[in-house]
């Protein structure tokens, strides 16, 4: 049994591997199949538009960034050489369209600027108040170990309220923060690809992540600790 | 970091992601796994880390508006009918 080509628009949607269905899948495209279409546009719109407002500010100026993306896309299709996967290339053009309409508006900043801004700043991944003072003879141990979450009902630790103080936690990030953490975590994207499409580094890429992580953590942990 | 320094716990949760992306030398993998092995407290912190990036990887993603979705298919249907060289 083959798998359809919507199959195929769907797998090229998890990190690296989902090279190996863009062939099938570009065929598809070019061959004019709406399955193949639509899978894809639902794989990727939600991202696109969250990614765009980044760059654009607006949620409908995003939206029409999209738009301009998916139709570039379908202009590109035939000449598209596959050099790199489909994912990368799509959003490739979304952010030369989102950089080339925020600088229009007057909002040209770009991705890794903004990184850059939030970089400045040390900011450690627990408090330094959890651990022992310097001068103490177990400096840098924790006063208290990190209570364990396996001690949660299961269904406690997965339930609608956790989701939603997960989100919520994620919401209130800062902006390169909350992106590299939504592609990464939530989206499942590799790390190279995420480097790509935001033009940062892998170093860079990292210290968002794990600042992110050890922020949504925290909230987690304040949450867990009441129930 | 001084080469044959341990980790305190203060030190190692500030690796934590490197540790999970798997970017460590070999040195500080080691030192980073040592610390592990007599920390049941570092130990929850990095099962911490590990939850809450699987928490994550549970929100969905929302969906595409049907408004959205008909505008794009109409697109393709456009592009499709085009003239052929």
């Amino acid at each position: 049994m083959t798998p359809s080509n919507s199959d195929a628009a769907r797998s090229s949607s998890e990190g690296t591997s989902g090279n190996q269905a863009d062939p099938r899948l570009l065929e598809a495209l070019r061959q004019g199949d709406e399955d193949a279409f639509t899978a894809l546009i639902e794989q990727y719109q939600p991202a696109l538009v969250r990614l765009a407002t980044v760059f654009v500010g607006s949620r409908a100026v995003a939206e029409e960034v999209a738009q301009e993306t998916w139709l570039a896309v379908l202009q590109g299709i035939d000449r598209f050489e596959g050099r790199s996967s489909v994912k990368t290339w799509i959003f490739s053009i979304l952010g030369n369209r989102a950089r080339t309409r925020g600088q229009r508006e007057s909002r040209s900043v770009s991705f890794s600027a903004l990184a850059s801004s939030e970089l400045t700043s040390d900011e450690p991944a627990v408090e330094p108040e959890r651990f022992r003072p310097v001068d103490d003879q177990w400096a840098g141990g924790w006063v208290s170990f990190p209570r364990s979450w396996e001690d949660l009902p299961e269904d406690r630790l997965v339930s609608r309220e956790t989701m939603s103080h997960v989100r919520a936690a994620i919401a209130g990030l800062p902006p390169s923060q909350r992106e590299v953490m939504t592609l990464r975590d939530v989206e499942g994207w590799a790390s190279d690809e995420v480097c790509n499409v935001l033009g940062i580094s892998e170093t860079n890429q990292r210290v968002l992540l794990h600042r992110a992580r050890s922020k949504v953590r925290r909230a987690l942990e304040v949450y867990f600790a009441t129930q | 970091m001084a080469s044959s320094h341990e980790l305190s716990c203060q030190e190692l949760v500030e690796l934590v992601t490197d540790y999970l992306e798997k970017t460590l030398s070999p040195e500080d993998r080691a030192r980073f796994e040592r610390h592990l092995s007599v920390c049941p407290g570092c130990v929850t912190y990095l099962e911490q880390i590990r939850q809450t990036s699987a928490l994550a990887g549970r929100i969905s993603e929302e969906s595409i508006p049907p408004e959205a979705e008909e505008n794009l298919l109409r697109a393709f249907r456009d592009w499709k009918s085009r003239p052929r060289e």
